[in-house]
Protein backbone atom coordinates (compact mmCIF):
# COMPACT_ATOMS: atom_id res chain seq x y z
CA UNK A 1 0.00 0.00 0.00
CA UNK A 2 2.80 2.40 0.93
CA UNK A 3 4.42 1.69 -2.43
CA UNK A 4 1.15 2.47 -4.17
CA UNK A 5 1.10 5.89 -2.54
CA UNK A 6 4.78 6.79 -2.70
CA UNK A 7 6.03 5.39 -6.01
CA UNK A 8 3.71 6.72 -8.73
CA UNK A 9 5.18 10.27 -8.91
CA UNK A 10 8.44 8.65 -9.97
CA UNK A 11 6.89 6.53 -12.70
CA UNK A 12 7.10 7.38 -16.39
CA UNK A 13 3.81 8.47 -17.96
CA UNK A 14 3.01 5.17 -19.65
CA UNK A 15 3.52 3.14 -16.50
CA UNK A 16 1.38 5.55 -14.55
CA UNK A 17 -1.41 5.10 -17.11
CA UNK A 18 -1.20 1.34 -16.74
CA UNK A 19 -1.31 1.68 -12.97
CA UNK A 20 -4.39 3.91 -13.15
CA UNK A 21 -5.98 1.31 -15.36
CA UNK A 22 -5.07 -1.45 -12.89
CA UNK A 23 -6.61 0.40 -9.95
CA UNK A 24 -9.64 1.46 -11.99
CA UNK A 25 -10.56 -2.11 -13.01
CA UNK A 26 -9.78 -3.32 -9.50
CA UNK A 27 -12.25 -0.71 -8.24
CA UNK A 28 -14.99 -1.88 -10.62
CA UNK A 29 -14.20 -5.47 -9.67
CA UNK A 30 -14.59 -4.59 -5.98
CA UNK A 31 -17.96 -2.99 -6.72
CA UNK A 32 -19.12 -6.00 -8.80
CA UNK A 33 -17.83 -8.38 -6.12
CA UNK A 34 -20.29 -7.05 -3.54
CA UNK A 35 -23.17 -8.38 -5.60
CA UNK A 36 -21.53 -11.13 -7.64
CA UNK A 37 -19.11 -12.47 -5.06
CA UNK A 38 -20.66 -11.79 -1.68
CA UNK A 39 -24.31 -12.16 -2.63
CA UNK A 40 -23.59 -14.72 -5.37
CA UNK A 41 -25.79 -12.88 -7.88
CA UNK A 42 -23.90 -12.84 -11.16
CA UNK A 43 -24.59 -9.61 -12.94
CA UNK A 44 -23.66 -9.51 -16.62
CA UNK A 45 -24.91 -5.96 -16.91
CA UNK A 46 -22.98 -3.72 -14.55
CA UNK A 47 -22.43 -1.41 -17.50
CA UNK A 48 -25.97 -0.12 -16.79
CA UNK A 49 -24.83 1.42 -13.50
CA UNK A 50 -21.49 2.52 -14.89
CA UNK A 51 -23.22 4.32 -17.75
CA UNK A 52 -25.82 5.93 -15.50
CA UNK A 53 -22.99 7.32 -13.37
CA UNK A 54 -20.97 8.56 -16.32
CA UNK A 55 -23.93 10.14 -18.09
CA UNK A 56 -25.52 11.71 -15.00
CA UNK A 57 -22.44 13.54 -13.79
CA UNK A 58 -21.42 14.56 -17.31
CA UNK A 59 -24.86 15.88 -18.24
CA UNK A 60 -25.11 17.76 -14.94
CA UNK A 61 -21.70 19.27 -15.65
CA UNK A 62 -22.50 20.23 -19.24
CA UNK A 63 -26.07 21.41 -18.74
CA UNK A 64 -26.03 22.87 -15.25
CA UNK A 65 -22.35 23.44 -14.54
CA UNK A 66 -22.56 21.18 -11.52
CA UNK A 67 -19.20 19.85 -10.39
CA UNK A 68 -18.82 16.10 -10.97
CA UNK A 69 -17.73 15.80 -7.34
CA UNK A 70 -21.40 16.32 -6.51
CA UNK A 71 -22.75 14.92 -9.78
CA UNK A 72 -21.10 11.57 -9.11
CA UNK A 73 -23.21 11.10 -6.02
CA UNK A 74 -26.35 12.07 -7.89
CA UNK A 75 -25.37 9.46 -10.48
CA UNK A 76 -24.63 6.97 -7.71
CA UNK A 77 -28.06 7.57 -6.22
CA UNK A 78 -29.76 7.14 -9.58
CA UNK A 79 -27.80 3.98 -10.32
CA UNK A 80 -28.64 2.55 -6.90
CA UNK A 81 -32.32 3.34 -7.54
CA UNK A 82 -32.11 1.63 -10.91
CA UNK A 83 -30.29 -1.28 -9.30
CA UNK A 84 -32.98 -1.60 -6.65
CA UNK A 85 -35.65 -1.56 -9.35
CA UNK A 86 -33.81 -4.20 -11.37
CA UNK A 87 -33.07 -6.26 -8.27
CA UNK A 88 -36.56 -5.98 -6.84
CA UNK A 89 -38.12 -7.11 -10.11
CA UNK A 90 -35.72 -10.03 -10.52
CA UNK A 91 -35.54 -11.25 -6.93
CA UNK A 92 -39.24 -10.75 -6.35
CA UNK A 93 -40.02 -13.05 -9.25
CA UNK A 94 -37.47 -15.56 -8.09
CA UNK A 95 -34.99 -15.15 -10.93
CA UNK A 96 -31.79 -16.92 -10.04
CA UNK A 97 -28.48 -17.89 -11.55
CA UNK A 98 -28.31 -17.51 -15.32
CA UNK A 99 -31.77 -15.95 -15.51
CA UNK A 100 -30.62 -13.08 -13.32
CA UNK A 101 -27.50 -12.70 -15.47
CA UNK A 102 -29.67 -12.45 -18.59
CA UNK A 103 -31.98 -9.85 -17.05
CA UNK A 104 -29.06 -7.64 -16.03
CA UNK A 105 -27.58 -8.00 -19.50
CA UNK A 106 -30.93 -7.06 -21.05
CA UNK A 107 -31.26 -3.94 -18.89
CA UNK A 108 -27.78 -2.74 -19.81
CA UNK A 109 -28.50 -3.34 -23.49
CA UNK A 110 -31.77 -1.43 -23.21
CA UNK A 111 -30.00 1.59 -21.75
CA UNK A 112 -27.43 1.34 -24.52
CA UNK A 113 -30.13 1.35 -27.20
CA UNK A 114 -31.99 4.22 -25.53
CA UNK A 115 -28.86 6.38 -25.17
CA UNK A 116 -27.85 5.52 -28.72
CA UNK A 117 -31.17 6.93 -29.96
CA UNK A 118 -31.56 9.95 -27.69
CA UNK A 119 -30.26 13.21 -29.14
CA UNK A 120 -30.40 14.95 -25.75
CA UNK A 121 -27.61 12.70 -24.45
CA UNK A 122 -25.53 12.97 -27.61
CA UNK A 123 -26.77 9.71 -29.19
CA UNK A 124 -24.01 7.77 -30.94
CA UNK A 125 -21.70 10.80 -31.02
CA UNK A 126 -21.35 10.65 -27.26
CA UNK A 127 -20.43 13.50 -24.97
CA UNK A 128 -17.14 15.35 -24.74
CA UNK A 129 -16.22 16.32 -21.21
CA UNK A 130 -14.34 19.64 -21.00
CA UNK A 131 -10.80 18.97 -19.90
CA UNK A 132 -8.66 21.76 -21.32
CA UNK A 133 -8.25 23.63 -18.06
CA UNK A 134 -7.17 22.21 -14.75
CA UNK A 135 -9.87 22.82 -12.17
CA UNK A 136 -9.63 20.45 -9.21
CA UNK A 137 -12.95 21.71 -7.87
CA UNK A 138 -14.54 20.51 -11.10
CA UNK A 139 -12.80 17.09 -11.10
CA UNK A 140 -10.43 18.28 -13.84
CA UNK A 141 -6.71 17.96 -13.42
CA UNK A 142 -3.66 18.62 -15.48
CA UNK A 143 -1.67 15.44 -15.81
CA UNK A 144 -2.51 11.93 -14.75
CA UNK A 145 -1.14 11.86 -11.23
CA UNK A 146 -4.12 13.48 -9.46
CA UNK A 147 -6.47 11.06 -11.23
CA UNK A 148 -4.35 8.24 -9.93
CA UNK A 149 -4.75 9.36 -6.33
CA UNK A 150 -8.49 9.85 -6.81
CA UNK A 151 -9.05 6.32 -8.08
CA UNK A 152 -6.66 4.95 -5.46
CA UNK A 153 -8.69 6.62 -2.72
CA UNK A 154 -11.93 5.34 -4.25
CA UNK A 155 -10.48 1.84 -4.42
CA UNK A 156 -9.25 1.97 -0.84
CA UNK A 157 -12.62 3.19 0.42
CA UNK A 158 -14.50 0.52 -1.52
CA UNK A 159 -12.10 -2.11 -0.25
CA UNK A 160 -12.60 -0.90 3.33
CA UNK A 161 -16.35 -1.04 2.82
CA UNK A 162 -16.16 -4.61 1.51
CA UNK A 163 -14.01 -5.62 4.44
CA UNK A 164 -16.44 -4.08 6.92
CA UNK A 165 -19.45 -5.69 5.27
CA UNK A 166 -17.78 -9.09 5.32
CA UNK A 167 -17.54 -8.79 9.09
CA UNK A 168 -20.94 -7.27 9.65
CA UNK A 169 -24.39 -8.81 9.85
CA UNK A 170 -24.99 -8.06 6.16
CA UNK A 171 -21.91 -10.05 5.17
CA UNK A 172 -23.07 -13.12 7.04
CA UNK A 173 -26.58 -12.79 5.65
CA UNK A 174 -25.18 -12.55 2.13
CA UNK A 175 -22.93 -15.57 2.62
CA UNK A 176 -25.89 -17.56 3.93
CA UNK A 177 -28.04 -16.52 0.98
CA UNK A 178 -25.27 -17.33 -1.48
CA UNK A 179 -24.62 -20.79 -0.10
CA UNK A 180 -28.24 -21.83 0.35
CA UNK A 181 -31.02 -19.33 0.06
CA UNK A 182 -33.80 -21.57 1.37
CA UNK A 183 -31.80 -22.56 4.42
CA UNK A 184 -30.92 -18.91 5.04
CA UNK A 185 -34.58 -17.92 4.90
CA UNK A 186 -35.48 -20.75 7.22
CA UNK A 187 -32.87 -19.46 9.66
CA UNK A 188 -34.54 -16.06 9.63
CA UNK A 189 -32.38 -14.20 7.12
CA UNK A 190 -34.35 -11.74 4.98
CA UNK A 191 -32.81 -12.84 1.69
CA UNK A 192 -34.57 -10.24 -0.43
CA UNK A 193 -33.43 -7.36 1.80
CA UNK A 194 -29.86 -8.66 1.92
CA UNK A 195 -29.63 -9.06 -1.85
CA UNK A 196 -31.17 -5.65 -2.46
CA UNK A 197 -28.65 -4.01 -0.12
CA UNK A 198 -25.81 -5.67 -2.00
CA UNK A 199 -27.37 -4.54 -5.27
CA UNK A 200 -27.71 -0.92 -4.12
CA UNK A 201 -24.16 -0.70 -2.78
CA UNK A 202 -22.69 -2.41 -5.81
CA UNK A 203 -24.53 -0.23 -8.32
CA UNK A 204 -23.76 2.95 -6.36
CA UNK A 205 -20.02 2.24 -6.35
CA UNK A 206 -20.06 1.21 -10.01
CA UNK A 207 -21.68 4.53 -10.95
CA UNK A 208 -18.92 6.48 -9.18
CA UNK A 209 -16.49 4.55 -11.36
CA UNK A 210 -18.45 5.77 -14.37
CA UNK A 211 -17.93 9.40 -13.36
CA UNK A 212 -14.24 8.77 -12.86
CA UNK A 213 -14.03 7.29 -16.33
CA UNK A 214 -15.83 10.28 -17.88
CA UNK A 215 -13.53 12.80 -16.19
CA UNK A 216 -10.35 10.84 -16.83
CA UNK A 217 -10.93 10.04 -20.49
CA UNK A 218 -12.99 13.22 -21.11
CA UNK A 219 -15.29 11.36 -23.49
CA UNK A 220 -18.17 8.92 -23.16
CA UNK A 221 -20.49 7.24 -25.65
CA UNK A 222 -23.22 4.60 -25.38
CA UNK A 223 -21.09 1.69 -26.55
CA UNK A 224 -18.20 2.48 -24.22
CA UNK A 225 -20.28 3.07 -21.11
CA UNK A 226 -23.32 0.81 -21.55
CA UNK A 227 -21.66 -1.84 -23.72
CA UNK A 228 -20.76 -5.37 -22.67
CA UNK A 229 -17.04 -4.66 -22.31
CA UNK A 230 -17.58 -2.73 -19.06
CA UNK A 231 -19.84 -5.46 -17.71
CA UNK A 232 -17.21 -8.07 -18.49
CA UNK A 233 -14.37 -5.85 -17.31
CA UNK A 234 -16.08 -5.51 -13.93
CA UNK A 235 -16.63 -9.21 -13.36
CA UNK A 236 -13.31 -10.51 -14.70
CA UNK A 237 -10.94 -9.23 -11.98
CA UNK A 238 -13.28 -10.51 -9.29
CA UNK A 239 -13.68 -13.94 -10.86
CA UNK A 240 -10.01 -14.38 -11.70
CA UNK A 241 -8.86 -13.04 -8.34
CA UNK A 242 -11.49 -14.84 -6.31
CA UNK A 243 -15.16 -13.90 -6.05
CA UNK A 244 -16.42 -13.22 -2.57
CA UNK A 245 -13.02 -12.43 -1.13
CA UNK A 246 -11.88 -8.96 -0.08
CA UNK A 247 -8.64 -8.90 -2.04
CA UNK A 248 -9.78 -11.03 -4.99
CA UNK A 249 -10.66 -8.20 -7.40
CA UNK A 250 -7.46 -6.32 -6.56
CA UNK A 251 -5.29 -9.34 -7.16
CA UNK A 252 -7.27 -10.13 -10.31
CA UNK A 253 -6.77 -6.68 -11.76
CA UNK A 254 -3.07 -6.60 -10.87
CA UNK A 255 -2.66 -9.77 -12.93
CA UNK A 256 -5.13 -9.16 -15.76
CA UNK A 257 -4.66 -5.49 -16.60
CA UNK A 258 -0.86 -5.54 -17.09
CA UNK A 259 -1.28 -8.79 -19.00
CA UNK A 260 -3.69 -7.13 -21.39
CA UNK A 261 -1.42 -4.07 -21.71
CA UNK A 262 1.53 -6.31 -22.50
CA UNK A 263 -0.46 -8.21 -25.12
CA UNK A 264 -1.65 -5.00 -26.67
CA UNK A 265 1.94 -3.76 -26.75
CA UNK A 266 3.40 -7.00 -28.08
CA UNK A 267 0.73 -7.39 -30.78
CA UNK A 268 0.36 -3.78 -31.90
CA UNK A 269 -2.09 -3.32 -34.72
CA UNK A 270 -3.83 -6.57 -33.87
CA UNK A 271 -7.05 -5.32 -32.33
CA UNK A 272 -8.75 -7.83 -30.10
CA UNK A 273 -5.64 -9.76 -29.02
CA UNK A 274 -5.96 -8.56 -25.43
CA UNK A 275 -9.63 -9.51 -25.14
CA UNK A 276 -8.90 -12.85 -26.78
CA UNK A 277 -6.37 -13.44 -24.04
CA UNK A 278 -8.98 -12.47 -21.42
CA UNK A 279 -11.29 -15.08 -22.85
CA UNK A 280 -8.60 -17.74 -22.67
CA UNK A 281 -7.63 -16.71 -19.13
CA UNK A 282 -11.26 -16.86 -18.05
CA UNK A 283 -11.64 -20.40 -19.41
CA UNK A 284 -8.35 -21.51 -17.85
CA UNK A 285 -9.09 -19.96 -14.47
CA UNK A 286 -12.56 -21.53 -14.27
CA UNK A 287 -11.08 -24.87 -15.31
CA UNK A 288 -8.05 -24.95 -13.09
CA UNK A 289 -8.60 -22.37 -10.33
CA UNK A 290 -12.35 -22.34 -9.79
CA UNK A 291 -11.88 -20.41 -6.55
CA UNK A 292 -9.70 -17.80 -8.22
CA UNK A 293 -6.17 -16.76 -7.33
CA UNK A 294 -7.03 -16.09 -3.69
CA UNK A 295 -8.56 -19.54 -3.37
CA UNK A 296 -5.46 -21.04 -4.95
CA UNK A 297 -3.12 -19.24 -2.54
CA UNK A 298 -5.25 -20.31 0.41
CA UNK A 299 -5.30 -23.93 -0.72
CA UNK A 300 -1.52 -23.82 -1.16
CA UNK A 301 -1.08 -22.53 2.36
CA UNK A 302 -3.33 -25.34 3.49
CA UNK A 303 -5.21 -22.91 5.68
CA UNK A 304 -8.92 -23.06 6.35
CA UNK A 305 -11.16 -20.78 4.27
CA UNK B 1 -49.59 3.66 -41.42
CA UNK B 2 -50.26 1.96 -44.70
CA UNK B 3 -51.17 -1.63 -45.39
CA UNK B 4 -48.18 -1.95 -47.68
CA UNK B 5 -45.80 -1.00 -44.91
CA UNK B 6 -47.46 -3.35 -42.47
CA UNK B 7 -47.49 -6.21 -44.95
CA UNK B 8 -43.82 -5.63 -45.77
CA UNK B 9 -42.93 -5.63 -42.07
CA UNK B 10 -44.85 -8.85 -41.50
CA UNK B 11 -43.15 -10.54 -44.45
CA UNK B 12 -39.66 -9.44 -43.38
CA UNK B 13 -40.39 -10.45 -39.83
CA UNK B 14 -41.51 -13.92 -40.79
CA UNK B 15 -38.49 -14.41 -43.05
CA UNK B 16 -36.09 -13.31 -40.31
CA UNK B 17 -38.00 -15.30 -37.73
CA UNK B 18 -37.19 -18.62 -39.36
CA UNK B 19 -33.47 -17.94 -39.02
CA UNK B 20 -33.87 -16.81 -35.40
CA UNK B 21 -35.81 -19.99 -34.82
CA UNK B 22 -33.00 -22.19 -36.10
CA UNK B 23 -30.33 -20.32 -34.11
CA UNK B 24 -32.51 -20.60 -31.03
CA UNK B 25 -33.30 -24.28 -31.64
CA UNK B 26 -29.60 -25.04 -31.38
CA UNK B 27 -29.31 -23.01 -28.20
CA UNK B 28 -32.41 -24.65 -26.80
CA UNK B 29 -31.11 -28.13 -27.53
CA UNK B 30 -27.87 -27.34 -25.70
CA UNK B 31 -29.75 -25.85 -22.79
CA UNK B 32 -32.25 -28.69 -22.59
CA UNK B 33 -29.61 -31.39 -22.43
CA UNK B 34 -26.70 -29.63 -20.72
CA UNK B 35 -28.53 -27.05 -18.60
CA UNK B 36 -26.02 -24.45 -19.79
CA UNK B 37 -26.89 -21.10 -21.25
CA UNK B 38 -24.33 -21.08 -24.01
CA UNK B 39 -22.91 -17.58 -24.39
CA UNK B 40 -20.62 -18.83 -27.14
CA UNK B 41 -23.51 -19.77 -29.44
CA UNK B 42 -23.35 -16.52 -31.40
CA UNK B 43 -19.57 -16.77 -31.66
CA UNK B 44 -19.90 -20.26 -33.15
CA UNK B 45 -22.38 -18.84 -35.65
CA UNK B 46 -19.91 -16.10 -36.54
CA UNK B 47 -17.14 -18.66 -37.15
CA UNK B 48 -19.63 -20.57 -39.30
CA UNK B 49 -20.28 -17.45 -41.34
CA UNK B 50 -16.55 -16.92 -41.86
CA UNK B 51 -16.21 -20.54 -42.94
CA UNK B 52 -18.92 -19.95 -45.53
CA UNK B 53 -17.31 -16.68 -46.58
CA UNK B 54 -13.85 -18.21 -47.06
CA UNK B 55 -15.17 -21.27 -48.85
CA UNK B 56 -16.91 -18.92 -51.26
CA UNK B 57 -14.08 -16.42 -51.63
CA UNK B 58 -11.21 -18.88 -51.95
CA UNK B 59 -12.85 -21.89 -53.54
CA UNK B 60 -16.01 -20.42 -55.10
CA UNK B 61 -18.21 -22.81 -53.15
CA UNK B 62 -21.83 -21.70 -53.18
CA UNK B 63 -22.94 -20.69 -49.64
CA UNK B 64 -25.82 -23.16 -49.66
CA UNK B 65 -23.62 -25.95 -50.93
CA UNK B 66 -21.00 -25.16 -48.30
CA UNK B 67 -23.44 -26.37 -45.65
CA UNK B 68 -22.53 -29.92 -46.67
CA UNK B 69 -19.02 -29.17 -45.46
CA UNK B 70 -19.64 -26.78 -42.57
CA UNK B 71 -22.43 -28.69 -40.83
CA UNK B 72 -20.33 -31.81 -40.13
CA UNK B 73 -17.27 -29.69 -39.32
CA UNK B 74 -19.21 -27.65 -36.79
CA UNK B 75 -20.73 -30.76 -35.30
CA UNK B 76 -17.17 -31.92 -34.62
CA UNK B 77 -16.21 -28.47 -33.32
CA UNK B 78 -19.16 -28.52 -30.93
CA UNK B 79 -18.29 -32.01 -29.71
CA UNK B 80 -14.71 -30.87 -29.15
CA UNK B 81 -15.79 -27.79 -27.19
CA UNK B 82 -18.01 -29.91 -25.00
CA UNK B 83 -15.43 -32.66 -24.42
CA UNK B 84 -12.43 -30.41 -23.87
CA UNK B 85 -13.81 -27.28 -22.25
CA UNK B 86 -17.19 -27.95 -20.68
CA UNK B 87 -17.39 -31.63 -19.70
CA UNK B 88 -14.35 -31.50 -17.36
CA UNK B 89 -16.10 -28.71 -15.45
CA UNK B 90 -19.41 -30.52 -15.15
CA UNK B 91 -19.22 -30.45 -11.36
CA UNK B 92 -18.50 -26.72 -11.16
CA UNK B 93 -21.12 -24.26 -9.99
CA UNK B 94 -23.76 -23.19 -12.51
CA UNK B 95 -22.39 -19.66 -12.83
CA UNK B 96 -18.90 -20.98 -13.51
CA UNK B 97 -20.21 -22.89 -16.51
CA UNK B 98 -21.87 -19.71 -17.71
CA UNK B 99 -18.56 -17.89 -17.37
CA UNK B 100 -16.84 -20.69 -19.23
CA UNK B 101 -19.00 -20.13 -22.29
CA UNK B 102 -18.57 -16.37 -21.90
CA UNK B 103 -14.80 -16.84 -21.93
CA UNK B 104 -15.12 -19.02 -25.00
CA UNK B 105 -17.23 -16.37 -26.74
CA UNK B 106 -14.68 -13.65 -25.96
CA UNK B 107 -11.90 -15.89 -27.22
CA UNK B 108 -13.58 -16.85 -30.50
CA UNK B 109 -14.87 -13.38 -31.28
CA UNK B 110 -11.51 -11.74 -30.77
CA UNK B 111 -9.66 -14.54 -32.48
CA UNK B 112 -11.71 -13.63 -35.55
CA UNK B 113 -10.86 -9.97 -35.00
CA UNK B 114 -7.14 -10.78 -34.79
CA UNK B 115 -7.21 -13.06 -37.82
CA UNK B 116 -9.56 -11.20 -40.15
CA UNK B 117 -9.85 -7.65 -38.71
CA UNK B 118 -13.10 -5.89 -38.09
CA UNK B 119 -14.15 -4.97 -41.62
CA UNK B 120 -17.52 -6.05 -42.90
CA UNK B 121 -17.28 -8.71 -45.56
CA UNK B 122 -20.07 -9.81 -47.87
CA UNK B 123 -20.69 -12.79 -50.08
CA UNK B 124 -21.95 -11.57 -53.45
CA UNK B 125 -23.69 -14.36 -55.30
CA UNK B 126 -25.83 -14.08 -58.44
CA UNK B 127 -29.05 -14.45 -56.45
CA UNK B 128 -28.03 -12.02 -53.67
CA UNK B 129 -30.45 -9.35 -54.83
CA UNK B 130 -33.09 -11.53 -56.53
CA UNK B 131 -36.60 -10.71 -55.41
CA UNK B 132 -40.26 -10.86 -56.36
CA UNK B 133 -43.39 -9.04 -55.32
CA UNK B 134 -46.37 -10.52 -53.49
CA UNK B 135 -49.22 -8.06 -53.16
CA UNK B 136 -47.48 -4.92 -51.94
CA UNK B 137 -44.58 -6.69 -50.27
CA UNK B 138 -41.15 -7.33 -51.69
CA UNK B 139 -39.83 -10.82 -51.00
CA UNK B 140 -36.07 -11.21 -51.31
CA UNK B 141 -35.20 -14.66 -52.56
CA UNK B 142 -32.14 -15.32 -50.33
CA UNK B 143 -34.16 -14.39 -47.26
CA UNK B 144 -36.92 -16.73 -48.33
CA UNK B 145 -34.42 -19.51 -48.89
CA UNK B 146 -32.82 -18.84 -45.50
CA UNK B 147 -36.12 -18.93 -43.68
CA UNK B 148 -37.35 -21.98 -45.58
CA UNK B 149 -34.02 -23.75 -45.17
CA UNK B 150 -33.98 -22.98 -41.46
CA UNK B 151 -37.47 -24.38 -41.15
CA UNK B 152 -36.46 -27.54 -43.00
CA UNK B 153 -33.39 -28.09 -40.83
CA UNK B 154 -35.41 -27.51 -37.69
CA UNK B 155 -38.08 -29.95 -38.89
CA UNK B 156 -35.37 -32.50 -39.66
CA UNK B 157 -33.91 -32.06 -36.21
CA UNK B 158 -37.35 -32.46 -34.69
CA UNK B 159 -37.87 -35.70 -36.58
CA UNK B 160 -34.40 -36.83 -35.51
CA UNK B 161 -35.24 -36.25 -31.86
CA UNK B 162 -38.46 -38.21 -32.21
CA UNK B 163 -37.44 -41.09 -34.40
CA UNK B 164 -33.83 -42.07 -33.80
CA UNK B 165 -32.22 -43.72 -30.81
CA UNK B 166 -29.75 -40.86 -30.32
CA UNK B 167 -32.66 -38.43 -30.52
CA UNK B 168 -34.60 -40.34 -27.92
CA UNK B 169 -31.52 -40.49 -25.71
CA UNK B 170 -31.16 -36.70 -26.03
CA UNK B 171 -34.75 -36.23 -24.95
CA UNK B 172 -34.39 -38.70 -22.12
CA UNK B 173 -31.32 -36.85 -20.87
CA UNK B 174 -33.13 -33.53 -21.02
CA UNK B 175 -36.04 -34.92 -19.08
CA UNK B 176 -34.32 -37.00 -16.44
CA UNK B 177 -30.50 -37.04 -16.43
CA UNK B 178 -30.11 -39.59 -13.66
CA UNK B 179 -32.77 -41.87 -15.04
CA UNK B 180 -31.12 -41.68 -18.45
CA UNK B 181 -27.80 -42.76 -16.94
CA UNK B 182 -29.51 -45.59 -15.09
CA UNK B 183 -31.01 -47.10 -18.22
CA UNK B 184 -27.59 -47.26 -19.77
CA UNK B 185 -27.39 -44.11 -21.89
CA UNK B 186 -23.82 -42.97 -22.36
CA UNK B 187 -24.45 -39.57 -20.82
CA UNK B 188 -21.20 -37.73 -21.62
CA UNK B 189 -21.46 -38.93 -25.19
CA UNK B 190 -25.03 -37.70 -25.60
CA UNK B 191 -24.10 -34.38 -24.03
CA UNK B 192 -21.33 -34.03 -26.60
CA UNK B 193 -23.83 -34.90 -29.34
CA UNK B 194 -26.16 -32.17 -28.06
CA UNK B 195 -23.43 -29.54 -28.16
CA UNK B 196 -22.32 -30.77 -31.56
CA UNK B 197 -25.83 -30.65 -33.02
CA UNK B 198 -26.53 -27.26 -31.48
CA UNK B 199 -23.33 -25.91 -33.03
CA UNK B 200 -24.10 -27.48 -36.40
CA UNK B 201 -27.56 -25.84 -36.33
CA UNK B 202 -26.15 -22.40 -35.70
CA UNK B 203 -23.46 -22.87 -38.35
CA UNK B 204 -26.14 -23.79 -40.88
CA UNK B 205 -28.12 -20.70 -39.86
CA UNK B 206 -24.95 -18.66 -40.39
CA UNK B 207 -24.38 -20.15 -43.85
CA UNK B 208 -28.00 -19.51 -44.84
CA UNK B 209 -27.80 -15.80 -44.09
CA UNK B 210 -24.39 -15.00 -45.60
CA UNK B 211 -25.85 -14.31 -49.11
CA UNK B 212 -27.62 -11.24 -47.67
CA UNK B 213 -25.90 -10.51 -44.37
CA UNK B 214 -22.48 -9.00 -43.61
CA UNK B 215 -19.79 -11.08 -41.96
CA UNK B 216 -17.80 -9.50 -39.11
CA UNK B 217 -16.32 -10.68 -35.81
CA UNK B 218 -19.17 -9.26 -33.74
CA UNK B 219 -21.98 -10.38 -36.05
CA UNK B 220 -22.88 -13.25 -33.72
CA UNK B 221 -23.45 -10.99 -30.72
CA UNK B 222 -26.81 -9.65 -31.79
CA UNK B 223 -27.95 -13.12 -32.87
CA UNK B 224 -26.82 -14.47 -29.54
CA UNK B 225 -28.89 -12.01 -27.57
CA UNK B 226 -31.79 -12.54 -29.93
CA UNK B 227 -31.49 -16.30 -29.44
CA UNK B 228 -31.61 -15.85 -25.66
CA UNK B 229 -34.80 -13.89 -26.07
CA UNK B 230 -36.28 -16.50 -28.39
CA UNK B 231 -35.31 -19.40 -26.16
CA UNK B 232 -36.70 -17.77 -23.05
CA UNK B 233 -39.84 -16.87 -24.94
CA UNK B 234 -40.33 -20.37 -26.25
CA UNK B 235 -39.43 -21.99 -22.95
CA UNK B 236 -35.89 -23.06 -22.11
CA UNK B 237 -35.24 -26.39 -23.76
CA UNK B 238 -38.56 -26.39 -25.59
CA UNK B 239 -37.68 -27.07 -29.16
CA UNK B 240 -40.93 -26.26 -30.93
CA UNK B 241 -41.29 -23.25 -28.66
CA UNK B 242 -37.93 -22.00 -29.92
CA UNK B 243 -39.17 -22.05 -33.51
CA UNK B 244 -42.41 -20.30 -32.60
CA UNK B 245 -40.46 -17.82 -30.47
CA UNK B 246 -38.23 -17.12 -33.46
CA UNK B 247 -41.20 -15.98 -35.51
CA UNK B 248 -42.58 -13.87 -32.66
CA UNK B 249 -39.27 -12.10 -32.14
CA UNK B 250 -38.70 -11.68 -35.88
CA UNK B 251 -42.14 -10.09 -36.21
CA UNK B 252 -41.70 -7.89 -33.14
CA UNK B 253 -38.37 -6.67 -34.46
CA UNK B 254 -39.51 -5.87 -37.98
CA UNK B 255 -42.73 -4.22 -36.81
CA UNK B 256 -40.62 -2.19 -34.36
CA UNK B 257 -38.28 -1.25 -37.19
CA UNK B 258 -41.19 -0.12 -39.36
CA UNK B 259 -42.93 2.00 -36.77
CA UNK B 260 -40.23 3.18 -34.34
CA UNK B 261 -37.42 5.63 -35.11
CA UNK B 262 -33.73 4.75 -35.20
CA UNK B 263 -32.61 1.48 -33.70
CA UNK B 264 -35.38 1.54 -31.10
CA UNK B 265 -36.60 -1.70 -32.63
CA UNK B 266 -34.08 -3.54 -30.48
CA UNK B 267 -35.80 -2.09 -27.45
CA UNK B 268 -39.03 -3.86 -28.35
CA UNK B 269 -37.25 -7.18 -28.25
CA UNK B 270 -35.57 -6.47 -24.91
CA UNK B 271 -38.80 -5.30 -23.35
CA UNK B 272 -40.50 -8.54 -24.43
CA UNK B 273 -37.52 -10.42 -23.05
CA UNK B 274 -37.59 -8.84 -19.61
CA UNK B 275 -41.37 -9.14 -19.36
CA UNK B 276 -41.28 -12.83 -20.25
CA UNK B 277 -38.35 -13.50 -17.89
CA UNK B 278 -40.20 -11.83 -15.06
CA UNK B 279 -43.72 -13.06 -15.58
CA UNK B 280 -43.31 -16.33 -17.45
CA UNK B 281 -39.76 -17.55 -16.97
CA UNK B 282 -40.91 -21.00 -18.05
CA UNK B 283 -41.70 -19.44 -21.44
CA UNK B 284 -44.93 -18.92 -23.31
CA UNK B 285 -45.23 -22.59 -24.14
CA UNK B 286 -43.70 -24.12 -21.03
CA UNK B 287 -40.20 -25.43 -21.14
CA UNK B 288 -37.36 -27.31 -19.58
CA UNK B 289 -37.49 -30.31 -21.80
CA UNK B 290 -36.53 -31.07 -25.35
CA UNK B 291 -39.81 -31.97 -26.92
Amino acid sequence: MAALIALPPLLPKYHLEVLISVVFWAYLGIAWNLLGGYAGQFSFGHAAFFGIGAYTSTLLLLQAGLTPWVGMFVGGGLAATFGLFEGYLSFRYGLKGPYFSLVTLAFAEMLRVVSLNTKAVGSSLGLVVPSATAAPAMFMFSGKLPFYYVILAMGALALGLTWRIGRARLGFSLAAVRENEDAAEAAGVDALAAKLRAMALSSFLTALGGTFYAQYFAYIDPTITFGPSVSIGALLPAIVGGAGTVLGPVLGSFVLTPLSELTRYALRGRAGADIMLYGAVLVLVISFLPQGLVGFVRARRGGAR
Amino acid sequence: MTWGLLLQAVVSGLLLGGVYGLVASGLSLIFGVLRIINFAHGAVMMIGMYATYWLFTLARVDPYLSILVTAPCFFVLGVAIQKIVIEPNRAAAEHNQLLLTLGLALFLENLALVLWQGDFRTVKVAYSSASFVVGDALVEVPRLVASGGAGLVAAGLFAFLRLTDVGKALRALAEEPEGAALVGINVPRIRAAAFGMGSACVAVAGALITPFFYVAPDVGESFNIMAFVVVVLGGMGNFVGALAGGFIVGLAESLGAAFLPGSFKQLVVFVIFVLVLLFRPQGLFGGSRVR
